[in-house]
């Protein structure tokens, strides 16, 4: 008896072994390997013509490594590099950029949180509507209102200039002069903080519907109001969508071009739109290690908030997801 | 039953979502210190009544007066209310400590005051043990406790209850209504309770008001709404198992259907001079006799046993009376079989007569 337990625990035990190389295993990965070389080879062909010099690229070699490596073209990408009658690099657009960037998010994130949590706690006769008319905002092409807020900025500009120097004149005063909105970098975080209300505003609102709303009404009967409410009850636990907004706005208007080249003046254009001066140049020759080098430095902002909150995003993506 | 200095009066209450009337001309006067349930099953507007009394939603037309002010426009911080929630909705991101004291904070109590008030009501609900700790880690028990408490640190002249123990499990929900049943004796507070639990409803009430399209069937204590329900709709409501009802005729003070005579002796009429025309009469499955104390009985039958269901605490045993199934509730000991004759007894005292036309009580 006891032979046979013995005889029988002898034998193969756990779980039937699986095959490394099966036939599932080989497509997945074979299909994950021919798409991460389909975006990884031309990041490779930039990074290696970046730190190649002039002479070793007309070799033509695409796909060689630099024989020498030379970190000139990054230098000169970032501070030598001429557009138009600056000749100070992209350094001059990545601080425009951060310029923007930062009042930007900042303005649009924080308006449309709250817009966010009226539209779902905070409901008023005619706010259904509102929302919808807010979400349409989203789906008209930007084309057609590209010229209407040129106007309105210039107009806007004109009014507070009005109204700045008007009253101070009349007391014998001077006033501050002539301020302009439009080609300023004021205008285009104007323009960057409207344009992102309507999917912001969709993202939070979904995201505070989904907080229970006895949770509020507890709170309203502990005598918090609308800013009490907000700002100790839901921005606590509302974590997750700020991440998801503030990585859809910082890549979003880093990687503008349209507005920033239509609403801003030279001294004040935004990275990427000196980065499309720098290498559309047509002046000398074409300096492809250096417009290379000029791409990379554009694109390291967003993929560096990518791989810092990778995780973040995915989790803060799925708690927004769109509901009720 | 005319209330004077009523701790709560609802005064004509009309409350519509769009073209939905929700509550329609209610009218309630809750007693200082009395235990008021809302009973009814959902959708009939026992919540929101809750909510406009807690000043959550607004009414559409009339009043709500708390001791003596008229609130029907008032903050709900402003009503000396405090809620229970059915899901808790204790704040996360706090601890219990946290969660006791924010109203506290809100309203501007000194510090002093805020540790005093806290302290008791930790003291009175047991959780001393648990004030720093974050929601998340109570049980669900602990969390309605919590809830309780933050409601009673803010010192307020009514509780309102919104279905506070459905989220719990039955044993839980058992010791957590004899708990509160004990608060309020010794709190002596105005609470409204709502809740779609019969049971809840009975042994927690002084007096229950059942509600139904946005309108209260029936304002009674416990003992009149079972058994003297007002309308067939409370009849048919309260009691489990539920009445059995018959429809017939009342001739001359006898309930009359297909082979079943039914005389009303002893029966408490409204109007002691009920007028002949069709009628509904309903039993309770409890108020059927059997066993020895038939042969004591007014009115007496034999009915085949068609099915029985054994509970344990008592027997359910069903017949055909008069062509149709009716349900008879004998004690869990009972040992009786299918197919078997049973002999029946009724004291029409016990039965409850409604109009057919208007399903009120005769």
């Amino acid at each position: 008896m006891a032979d046979t337990t013995m005889h029988a625990l002898s034998g193969p035990t756990g779980p039937k072994p699986k095959k490394r190389l099966s036939r599932g295993n080989i497509i997945v990965y074979g299909t994950l390997l021919m798409f991460s070389m389909y975006y990884l080879l031309p990041l490779y062909v930039m990074i290696v013509t970046s730190l190649k010099g002039m002479p070793e690229i007309r070799l033509g070699n695409v796909f060689s490594p630099p024989l020498e490596v030379t970190y000139e073209p990054w230098v000169k990408a970032w501070s030598e590099a001429c557009t138009g009658i600056n000749c100070d690099g992209l350094s001059r657009g990545f601080w425009n950029s951060v310029q923007i960037l930062v009042p930007s998010v900042i303005l649009s994130i924080a308006i449309a949180s709250v817009n966010g949590y009226a539209l779902s706690h905070w409901k008023f006769k005619g706010s259904e509507t509102f929302f919808t008319i807010l979400i349409i905002g989203a789906f008209i092409p930007y084309q057609t209102m590209l010229y209407p807020i040129v106007i309105m900025l210039r107009e806007g500009g004109d009014f507070l200039t009005w109204i700045l120097n008007e009253p101070l004149e009349w007391v014998g005063l001077e006033g501050p002069g002539r301020v302009r909105i439009m080609g300023s970098l004021t205008g285009l975080v104007l323009v960057h903080t409207v344009f992102g209300m309507p999917i912001l505003t969709l993202l939070f609102r979904n995201y505070f519907t989904s907080i229970p709303e006895e949770l509020f009404k507890a709170a309203r009967i502990d005598g918090a109001g609308f800013w009490r409410i907000f700002f100790q009850i839901m921005l606590p636990m509302a974590l997750p969508i700020f991440v998801v907004a503030i990585i859809l706005q910082v890549t979003g208007i880093w990687n503008d071009f349209l507005f920033g080249v239509i609403y801003t003046k030279p001294e004040t254009y935004p990275m990427t739109v000196q980065l499309n001066n720098i290498v559309n140049s047509v002046q000398g020759i074409k300096e492809y290690n250096v417009n290379m080098a000029a791409t990379l430095l554009t694109g390291l902002v967003p993929l560096i908030i990518y791989f810092a909150s990778g995780k973040l995003f995915v989790r803060g993506i799925a708690a927004g997801a769109v509901k009720g | 039953m005319n209330i004077e200095n009523p701790s709560v009066a609802i005064k004509s209450l009309d409350l519509n979502f769009g073209a939905v009337k929700v509550l329609q001309d209610l009218n309630l006067d809750i007693a200082e210190g009395e235990f008021l349930v809302l009973l009814g099953s959902s959708g009939c507007g026992k919540s929101t009544l809750l909510n406009c009394i807690a000043g959550l939603l607004e009414p559409t037309d009339g009043q709500i007066w708390i001791k003596g002010n008229n609130v029907t426009w008032a903050e709900p911080s402003e009503r000396g209310i405090g809620m229970v929630f059915q899901s808790y909705a204790l704040y996360p991101q706090m601890t219990v400590k946290g969660n006791l004291s924010f109203g506290l904070k809100n309203a501007r109590v000194p510090k002093v005051e805020i540790e005093k008030r806290v302290a008791r009501a930790a003291e009175i609900l047991q959780i001393e043990p648990l004030l720093d700790r974050k929601p998340g880690a109570l049980s669900g028990g602990q969390r309605q406790r919590v809830a309780i408490g933050r409601a009673l640190v803010r010192d307020v002249d009514v509780f309102l209850f919104d279905e506070p123990l459905s989220n719990l499990d039955a044993k839980l929900r058992a010791d957590l209504r004899v708990e509160l049943k004990r608060l309020h004796n010794q709190l002596q507070n105005t609470m409204i309770y709502v809740t779609h639990d019969q049971v809840e409803a009975m042994t927690l009430a002084d007096r229950i008001a059942i509600m139904k399209g946005g309108k209260i069937m029936q304002l009674g204590t416990p003992d009149e709404i079972y058994n003297q329900p007002q309308n067939l709709y409370v009849a048919d409501f309260i009691g489990s198992p539920s009445m059995n009802f018959f429809e017939g005729r009342l001739d001359a003070g006898t309930f009359k259907t297909d082979g079943l005579d039914l005389p009303m002796v002893g029966y408490a009429f409204a109007q002691p001079k009920a007028a002949d025309g069709n009628v509904t009469i309903g039993i309770r499955p409890e108020h059927i006799i059997t066993g020895e104390l038939v042969a004591s009985a007014p009115v007496q039958a034999n009915v085949t046993i068609d099915l029985v269901e054994p509970m344990g605490s008592d027997t359910l045993v069903y017949a055909q009376i008069a062509g149709k199934t009716c349900r008879i509730r004998m004690d869990g000991q009972a040992r009786v079989k299918q197919g078997e004759n049973l002999a029946i007894g009724f004291d029409p005292a016990r039965a409850s007569l409604f109009d057919t036309a208007s399903e009120a009580r005769l």
